[in-house]
This record gives C-alpha cells, sequence and structure tokens, in this order.
C-alpha cells in the first residue's frame, strides 16, 4: 500500500500565483511542466509549416512555389526546430511533469534553475528565428550544419546560429541536472533504484547522454565560430585541419542525440502498454539493462553517419559491427513489449493505440536503420530520401508518437477530466494514416535513388512524392484535432478518478485527479 | 533523511531575468562578432556590455538570496546533497566540453595531418597540396599564404613548466584551507585561500606573458595552422576556466572573512575547490599533450 497523504507544507504558498507572473516566476514542477509542452507544440506546429512548406514545393517535379536557397533554408530550419524545440522540450516537459510524482518527490531537486532551464528556450529559438529576417537569409547548411557549407559558405546568420545553440545546451545542461539530482536524491524512502518506473529510468539515462553530449556541441559551434571570424583552422585543411573533423565531433554529439530523443519514448511505452494490457511490464530488469546498454552503445557508432565520407576500412568495418550490436538491447525492448502484450486483457484506448502503433512503426525504422548499418550497402543509401524514411520513422511515429501517447495517458491526471476518446481516436487515426502516406513512399524513392535536400527532381519519383505529400498535409492538419482535445479536456469533461485508468501502477495514480499544486510534501511510503 | 524539510523555494524573479541577460549577451556577441568585418557592431558592443552587467548583477542578487537561506538554515542535509549532484555534474559537462577540443587535437594529430602529408590508407589527400610534409608541432601548414605557421613553438620546461608547478601546488593549498575549515583554525583558511589565489593569478599573468611571447616573438597566433588552432583554444579556454575559478576564489575567500562557513556547512567553499582541482587536472592534461608531447 502506498501512502496517499498531499498535505501541502507549512509554506506561504499553498496554490498557484494569479496572473502572468505565475508563469514567468514559478518554481513549480508542474507549471514549469505546462511550460516546455506548450512551447513544445508550438515549435512542433512551427516547424510542421516548415515541413508542409517543403512537401508542398515536391509536390511535383520542377520549381513551383519556393526558390532552392529558400527551400535550403526550411530544411535546415525544420530539422532544427523539430529536434531542438518541439521533441527535446517535450520530453523534458512529460519528465517536469511526472518524474517528482512517480519518485515520491515534493518538487524537483532544484526549482529555481529548473525555471531557467525553461526560460532560456524561448529567447533561443526567438533568435533562431529572427535570422529568417538577416541579410542572407536563415541559416542554410542542412539541421547536421557541416562544414564548410556552415563556415565558409555559410550566411551571416550563421553567428547568430551558434550562440542559438549555445542557449540551447545550456538550457538542456541545466535540465538534465536537475533531473539526476532528483532522481538520485529525492527518492520516496523504499523506492529502490530497481522500483523506479520504466519512464523515470530511461530519463535519468537520457539526462546522463545530455550531460556527456550537449558540451560536445558546445565545442563544434564555438570551433565553426573561430573558424569564422577569428582565423582558426580546424575545419580548413590549408591549415592542417579537416572539414572530416566537423563531422566526427558533431556525430560524437548527434548519435547518443537521436537516443535522447527516443529513450524517453521507450520510458513512456513501457509505462503504458502493461496498464492497458493489464499485465506488469515483461522483463524489468532487462528494460534496465537494455536501456544502459543502447546508451553505451550510441558513444561509439558515430561513424556510421559518415561511411562515405573516405575512412580507413578498419573504421567502416569497427563501426558497422558496433552500430549492428545495438540492434540487440532495442530486440530486447520490443520482445518485452510484446510478451507484456501476450495474452494480457488489452484495450485499445487513445494511448495504447499511439504505443502499439509506436512499437511496429519504431520498429520498421530500426530495421531500415539496420539496412543503412551495412557499410556497403550504405554507399548506395548514403544522402537519399531511405535515410529521411528511416529517422522519420523513428522521430515521428517514433519519438513523436510516443510523446502523444503520453499526453494522452496523463490529461486526465493534469487536468481531472477525461480526454473525449472518439476524438482522440480520430486524431491517432489521421496521425497514423498520414505518417504511413509520407514516409512509407520515401523508402522506394531513397532506394531508386532520389538524393535528400534537394527542391527538385527527376520524372520517376513524382507518383511517390504527391503520395508523401498528400500524407503530410492530412498529418499536418490532424494535429489540430491534437490541439482542440487538450485545449477541450482542460476546459471540461468528465471527471477523472484518481486511478485514471482500470489499476494501473505507480505512484502517480495515488494522488487525485488533477494532480494538487504540490504534491507528497510528506513522501508516501514505498513497500 | 529529512525528507519532511525539503526546501522548495517560491517564486523567484531571478530565473527569468537570467534568460533576458542571457538573450542580450548572445544577440550581442553575434552583432558584435558579425560587425567586426562590416565595422559596424557599436550596437552589439552596447547588447554585451549591458548584458554582461546585468548578468553579474543578478548573480550577486541570486548567490545572496542562496546565502542568506543557507545561513537561516532551509536547506536540509538532503537539499545540500542535491547542490553537491548539481555540481559534479556541472563538472561533468565542463570535462566533456574539453574532451570534444581534445579529440579534436588527437584526431588532427594522428589522422588528419599525417594523410595530408600522404601517410597511411588516405594519404591519397596529398594530392591537394603536393610537397606538403606532415610534421607535428605543425610550423609549416599545406598553404602558407592563408595560414603563416610559426616560426617555433613554446619551450615547455620554461614557463608551462612553472605553471604547472604552480597549478599543482595550488590544489595542495586549497585542500590545506579545507582542512583549516573543518578544524575550525581561521588564520590558517585565510592564509592557505590567499595563497591559492596569489597562485591562480600568478599562473594567469604568467600566461599572459606566454601568449605576448607567442605572438610577438614566436609567430604562433590563432591563424598559424591548425596547431595554433588546437594551442589556443585548449589553453585559452582552460585559462577562462581559471579566471572563473579564481573569482569563484576570491568570493568564497571574502565570505571566509565574514564568517560564513561552519565546519560541517560550507558547501559552497567546497563546490569551488572541486572546480578547481578540475581547472588543475586539465592543466595537466595540457601540459602533457599540447606542450610536452
Amino acid at each position: 500500500m502506498m501512502n496517499t497523504m498531499t498535505k501541502v507544507s507549512h509554506t506561504e504558498h499553498h496554490g498557484p500565483a494569479s496572473g502572468l507572473g505565475r508563469w514567468f516566476f514559478t518554481t513549480n514542477h508542474k507549471d514549469i511542466g505546462t511550460l516546455y509542452l506548450w512551447f513544445s507544440f508550438t515549435m512542433f506546429l512551427i516547424g510542421g509549416c516548415m515541413a508542409l512548406m517543403i512537401r508542398a514545393e515536391l509536390f511535383q517535379p520542377g520549381l513551383q512555389l519556393i526558390q532552392p536557397e529558400f527551400f535550403n533554408q526550411m530544411t535546415t530550419m525544420h530539422g532544427l526546430i523539430m529536434v531542438f524545440g518541439a521533441v527535446m522540450p517535450a520530453f523534458v516537459g512529460l519528465a517536469n511533469w511526472m518524474l517528482p510524482i512517480m519518485v515520491g518527490a515534493p518538487d524537483m531537486a532544484l526549482p529555481r534553475m529548473n525555471n531557467w532551464s525553461f526560460w532560456i528556450l524561448p529567447f533561443a529559438f526567438a533568435m533562431m528565428l529572427s535570422t529568417f529576417f538577416m541579410d542572407g537569409g536563415a541559416p542554410n547548411f542542412g539541421w547536421t550544419f557541416y562544414a564548410p557549407l556552415s563556415t565558409t559558405y555559410a550566411p551571416p546568420s550563421v553567428t547568430y546560429f551558434i550562440f542559438a545553440v549555445h542557449m540551447m545546451g545550456i538550457s538542456s545542461i541545466m535540465g538534465a541536472i536537475n533531473i539526476i539530482a532528483t532522481i538520485l536524491n529525492m527518492r520516496a524512502p523504499g523506492m529502490t533504484m530497481m522500483k523506479l518506473p520504466l519512464f523515470v529510468w530511461t530519463w535519468l539515462i537520457t539526462a546522463f547522454l545530455l550531460i556527456a553530449v550537449m558540451p560536445v556541441l558546445a565545442g563544434v559551434v564555438t570551433m565553426m565560430l573561430t573558424d569564422i571570424h577569428f582565423g582558426t583552422s580546424f575545419f580548413n585543411a590549408a591549415g592542417g585541419g579537416d572539414p572530416v573533423l566537423f563531422q566526427h565531433v558533431f556525430w560524437f554529439f548527434g548519435h547518443p542525440e537521436v537516443y535522447i530523443m527516443i529513450l524517453p519514448a521507450f520510458g513512456i511505452v513501457s509505462e503504458i502498454i502493461p496498464t492497458f494490457a493489464r499485465k506488469r511490464l515483461f522483463g524489468y530488469s532487462s528494460m534496465v539493462y537494455a536501456t544502459s546498454s543502447i546508451a553505451f552503445l550510441s558513444f561509439i557508432v558515430w561513424v556510421h553517419h559518415m561511411f562515405t565520407v573516405g575512412l580507413p576500412l578498419m573504421g567502416e568495418l569497427f563501426f558497422m559491427y558496433a552500430t549492428m550490436l545495438i540492434a540487440v538491447p532495442t530486440g530486447v525492448k520490443v520482445f518485452n513489449w510484446v510478451a507484456t502484450m501476450f495474452r494480457g486483457s488489452m484495450t485499445f484506448e487513445t494511448p495504447m493505440l499511439f504505443a502499439i502503433a509506436f512499437v511496429v512503426l519504431f520498429t520498421i525504422g530500426g530495421l531500415s536503420g539496420l539496412m543503412l548499418a551495412i557499410a556497403p550497402a550504405d554507399f548506395q543509401y548514403h544522402d537519399t530520401y531511405f535515410v529521411v524514411a528511416h529517422f522519420h520513422y523513428v522521430l515521428v511515429p517514433g519519438a513523436v508518437f510516443a510523446i502523444m501517447a503520453g499526453v494522452y495517458y496523463w490529461l486526465p491526471k493534469w487536468t481531472g477530466h477525461y480526454y473525449p476518446e472518439t476524438l482522440g481516436k480520430v486524431h491517432f487515426w489521421c496521425s497514423f494514416i498520414g505518417v504511413n502516406l509520407t514516409f512509407f513512399p520515401m523508402h522506394f524513392i531513397g532506394l531508386a535513388g532520389m538524393p535528400r535536400r534537394v527542391p527538385d527532381y527527376a520524372l520517376q519519383f513524382a507518383d511517390f512524392n504527391m503520395v508523401a505529400s498528400i500524407g503530410a498535409f492530412i498529418f499536418g492538419f490532424s494535429q489540430l484535432i491534437f490541439l482542440v482535445v487538450v485545449i477541450k479536456t482542460i476546459r471540461g469533461g468528465s471527471p477523472a478518478t484518481a486511478e485514471v485508468w482500470d489499476e494501473p501502477h505507480g505512484l502517480e495514480w495515488t494522488i487525485p485527479s488533477p494532480a494538487p499544486y504540490h504534491t507528497f510534501s510528506t513522501p508516501p511510503e514505498v513497500k | 533523511m529529512s525528507h519532511e524539510t525539503y526546501y522548495v523555494p517560491a517564486q523567484s524573479r531571478w530565473p527569468i531575468l537570467a534568460s533576458i541577460a542571457l538573450f542580450l549577451l548572445a544577440y550581442g556577441a553575434g552583432t558584435l562578432i558579425n560587425g567586426l568585418k562590416t565595422e559596424t557592431g557599436n550596437i552589439g558592443l552596447v547588447l554585451v556590455l549591458s548584458g554582461t552587467l546585468m548578468m553579474a548583477l543578478i548573480l550577486f542578487g541570486w548567490f545572496r538570496h542562496i546565502i542568506n537561506e543557507s545561513m537561516e538554515g532551509k536547506f536540509s542535509p538532503q537539499a545540500d546533497l542535491s547542490f553537491r549532484w548539481g555540481m559534479s555534474w556541472f563538472i561533468f559537462s565542463e570535462i566533456m566540453f574539453f574532451i570534444a577540443f581534445f579529440g579534436a587535437l588527437f584526431y588532427v594529430r594522428t589522422l588528419a595531418v599525417p594523410w595530408l602529408g600522404g601517410e597511411g590508407e588516405k594519404g591519397v589527400s596529398n594530392m591537394l597540396w603536393e610537397g606538403f610534409v606532415a610534421e607535428w608541432p605543425l610550423l609549416t601548414t599545406p598553404d602558407m599564404q592563408q595560414f603563416p605557421g610559426a616560426k617555433a613553438v613554446i619551450d615547455p620546461w620554461h614557463l608551462p613548466l612553472i605553471n604547472t608547478a604552480i597549478l599543482i601546488s595550488s590544489s595542495f593549498t586549497i585542500t590545506l584551507a579545507h582542512h583549516a575549515l573543518k578544524a575550525e583554525r581561521r588564520t590558517a583558511i585565510v592564509l592557505w585561500q590567499g595563497l591559492t589565489i596569489l597562485l591562480g593569478i600568478t599562473f594567469l599573468s604568467l600566461q599572459v606573458i606566454e601568449y605576448a611571447e607567442a605572438y610577438q616573438e614566436l609567430g604562433l597566433t590563432l591563424h598559424s595552422g591548425v596547431y595554433g588552432a588546437t594551442f589556443f583554444m585548449l589553453t585559452g579556454f582552460h585559462g577562462l576556466h581559471v579566471t572563473m575559478g579564481t573569482l569563484m576564489l576570491i568570493i568564497t575567500w571574502l565570505r571566509v572573512l565574514k564568517g560564513h562557513f561552519t565546519p560541517d556547512n560550507h558547501f559552497g567553499f567546497e563546490a569551488v575547490a572541486w572546480y578547481w582541482h578540475f581547472v588543475d587536472v586539465v592543466w595537466v592534461g595540457l601540459f602533457l599533450f599540447v606542450y610536452v608531447f
């Protein structure tokens, strides 16, 4: 039995402050979680509009709507905004809302720093978006900003891009430190490490990855800055440097970064599937070890992004086999999710639909990743739409679906109302159909040789591109249904019980819905 | 552990103000640096200066706020542990920042430069600059017009050796100050920590002399190819961290004088000491891999 006491502590602040000041000055993990989630959704719509501009241009071959120069700015900013503005802040928002409750803590370990981590982001992205109005336009070198495109040939706005990346890095590192301190130091008595919910475990490991690699990103953009403005030659062979060095340092950050965007998703799905299968998670400890193994491997596979750049053969072989190893712990996870569902009393509410779609579609993305890991085959796939299909399968029906699953799963706990189930299911099916229409054909046009990041293409790719563009608009506009669902649920709906679902596990279901402004001022006893 | 008393602070104005200051700094730095080429960076300079001033005031106010809370006894041992985790992981992130630059150094030394010189599996890149000979330190760059190499590099057995001795001794003096703090020997703390600060300032002064020598006599600059780039970025960022560490030492020293610390409540002091050991360890790496080998 868990203690469900939620007595508010002795301090003077019993509920939220009134007015706008509440949001600017708050130290409350639930407020800050909410801010992160709305910020992320705003960025998701802005980045989504950029994606739709790309897909509108690619609806037919030839140049119709936008100039190639602007197309490049669209692909670059779409990627940067979705990675740093939409997916990462969404997971941090969910972490802020749920981690203190899940470990039985009164709040995050360092509440004021928590506020600072969030409020840096709107300024960083305001600066990033302001580059559209500068001479030479926004960054146009792709979200991976390879030198020398991002140094010698970059528009002047690259300087602001560099400082925006620094700000995001500061925000992420402080957020990650807060999360680790909360998990390691704020657990209720009896909440041992191997009792932690998997969302907490995956976030612990994600936070470690963030602290390890965000400084490396800061390092690489600093090298860019000095190469551009202060005469260093890190990425210039004329001075003894090497443009390939950029790719090494970038991907040493970049590969752990892609796991930063997927490990919390694993955690969310591992919370949801047991609830709706009405069974305990199959293989809890193997899930923890698999997540740790994936995190470890993420540091020794970065070169698989650069197989075609010209590397010694031993390098190609080592990074090819190391990459393939990742399939083992990932396979353990997929097996465990399926085994959890096996002979469960399954129901298919919206969170479960998103979670099952995650398992299936993420696995497709994982398998195309395995194909890309084969170095000789990658020589063929590199920089084609096959790569675009691969990473969008792991990021959209992977990370984004998991975020949505998490929002539907915990929304009744946050708001105290059930969301409209039918509308939720409509949102799911529109998204599901839209996502597959968009990205599945990209496998074929990629294998057939269509290069990525190009505004025009050969005629034989026309049909599949048209299908992809239609799918993109279906997916994009169905997110407005999501917005409607969330707003309706905040404003009203049938009142949710404390448990919300059918006998779910975890401390978050022992407190009332909506969750009180302050939870666990007296720690619960976890048996 | 005293979970019941974990201090959750009320609303605070410091973080949002700090975000605004950071934004002014970043936007100003961008404008200033972009203006260097066109000589129109004045607004940038104003923004950077106002951002710096604002950030300094905020840090002063924010830390004063926390110190007051600490002296009022608001932080339980559990909160103290949160600060400890926070500082440890912050130092880890700093280490990773230096690893990026050390990684760049090792990569150019062991792979990129030899390949440009025609050695190894990718030696074909020698056709870009035929006749270029790989060497380390890289004094003759592939394109001497664009990146004129240095005449010579800093001799590790003079100033850098002295600096190594200084920084390693300062790690001992700060530890002696810490022991004195735990034993409540006030004069000893003030002296040992004061000595640490002096050693830090001496180190920085010698670095300035070394940089002047590099620029004026040896022609070793940021422009002199990848040796100069890695040399100045690694030692420069290290020097910046020593400056930060020295400032932090001075501030905690003033707090020692004011009697802020007790034998069992002095995390502020310990955090600075940890940071000081970190810059010391980074220096040992620099001395070995940038200067000696």
